[in-house]
């Protein structure tokens, strides 16, 4: 792990994987489109309109792991002080943050018809909003000082305190009664939604999943030249 | 290591005792922050009765909130904080001892002054003992929460806003289930759950938050 922790070792891989999830994205995107909105029967209830589902939970799935990944590379910074850590994290944060702020736009614009509601407060779509907000809160506090590497571990402290609301998330629609079915798909008995649109959903969810690894390694290969040419300056000053 | 953390009590409480003012000053902004209500959405007895308690939880935690800044800030300055760090005693101790010492201050006096704003609003006497009940179970966690975001944020220069921003995603569920028991008790329904779980995250706070102040100021001092 901790050769990992040599940028150019890193910047090889991150090369590496880069086109096959690029690749992954082109292929499947079109792919996973076409079957969510073409091949997917229409709901029995809500008719085409339930197709949001197949950008709406993917995006929310994304939305929690994303936190897990920042907390994760979060704690790795903390416990072994492994510089590549904090900026994979650093670099998911606004992605996150863009993944929640999607998956409460598309579930407000799926809300106004089925619920008659762009919004309820209940506590699923709550606790997504405090997710939001911590991911805005990470990406402040990490630029909230004049030290980057002080700005990098006080938000890596925020980022393991928030994990508390992850599993509140998880299970808010099975805690409480709420607008928002409960889960469906990660559920004891298996899933409740038929092949034909679960198919459609893990095909997007994977699309999402290699849309996120592309765009991290950019940020990832951004920030590691952004350091490279903060060091340079001091260097040459 | 306790006689330490005792220690600690005792100052904060002597400087609280001195500078009385100073707490009165949170008190002050929770009642002129109440009377702005009023002003802003009618001095209807029913409107206000319906939403008195609420802003009256809001404007609680809004006051935990701005007395953060001197939770650790002057120790800072005046480099209290180092003898903190140096001495024996665990950190985390201390900052325990250190809320304890704020929330006297702070959280304690909203709970007594609860009562009062009640009366401004027109609550039911019920809300007159369920307000300061659920308050001083709540603003004991709000503070132990804060701790974490005015650590976090102790030298960096930043104002309010960004321990704001911080600190209401974390201070959410304490409000929500602070309200609840509270508008259950003025109802004369059945509180029990809702004050369950708010003394399960005072005890989660108890235990987990000062690990993380902790980390924090360390992280402050270098």
């Amino acid at each position: 792990m901790h050769s990992y922790a040599n940028p150019l070792r890193l910047g090889r891989i991150l090369d590496a994987v880069y086109p096959w999830a690029l690749a992954g994205v082109v292929v499947l995107a079109p792919v996973g489109l076409w079957m969510s909105l073409v091949v997917a029967p229409p709901d029995y209830q809500q008719g085409d309109a339930a197709r949001i589902m197949y950008v709406h939970v993917p995006a929310a799935w994304m939305a929690l792991f994303v936190y897990v990944v920042i907390a994760t590379g979060s704690a790795a910074a903390l416990i072994w002080r492994h510089p590549m850590a904090d900026i994979t994290a650093r670099a998911a944060a606004p992605l996150g943050a863009a993944f929640t702020g999607l998956a409460l736009v598309t579930g407000s614009i799926w809300g106004k018809p089925m619920w008659g509601t762009w919004w309820v407060w209940d506590a699923r779509l709550t606790s997504v909003l405090i997710l939001f907000f911590l991911y805005l809160g990470y990406i402040a506090l990490h630029d909230a000082f004049d030290d980057p590497e002080r700005g990098a571990r006080a938000a890596a402290i925020l980022a393991l305190v928030g994990v508390v609301n992850l599993p509140i998330i998880k299970f808010s629609v099975d805690w409480w009664n709420t607008l928002h079915q409960p889960a469906s798909i990660l559920r004891i008995g298996g899933p409740t939604v038929h092949p034909s649109m679960l198919w459609p959903l893990l095909t997007m969810a994977l699309v999402f999943k290699l849309y996120f690894v592309c765009v991290l390694i950019l940020r990832v290969r951004l920030l590691l030249a952004e350091r490279r040419l903060a060091s340079l300056a001091t260097e040459r000053s | 290591m306790l006689r330490a953390a005792v220690a600690l009590l005792e100052r904060d409480l002597r400087l609280a005792r001195r500078r009385f003012g100073e707490n009165l000053l949170v008190v002050g902004f929770f009642t002129l922050a109440l009377a702005l209500f009023p002003l802003g959405v009618g001095a209807s007895p029913d409107v206000l009765g319906r939403i008195g308690a609420g802003v009256i939880w809001v404007l609680a935690l809004l006051a935990v909130l701005l007395g953060l800044d001197r939770l650790f800030q002057p120790d800072l300055e005046g480099g209290g904080l180092e003898q903190m760090l140096l001495s024996p005693a665990p950190l985390e101790l201390l900052v325990l001892a250190r809320c304890l010492a704020h929330w006297l201050g702070t959280g304690l006096l909203l709970a007594l002054a609860s009562p009062l704003l009640a009366i401004l609003v027109h609550l039911p006497a019920e809300a007159l003992w369920a307000l300061p009940l659920t308050l001083l179970l709540g603003t004991p966690t709000l503070t132990l929460l804060g701790s974490i975001g005015a650590a976090l944020l102790a030298g960096s220069g930043k104002g309010a806003l960004l321990a704001a921003l911080l600190v209401l995603p974390l201070d959410i569920p304490v409000l929500i289930f602070g309200l609840s028991a509270a508008e259950a008790l003025i109802a004369g329904l059945d509180a029990t759950g809702a004050l369950l779980f708010m003394g399960a995250f005072l005890l989660a706070a108890l235990a987990l938050a000062p690990l993380a102040t902790a980390a924090a100021l360390r992280l402050a001092l270098g």
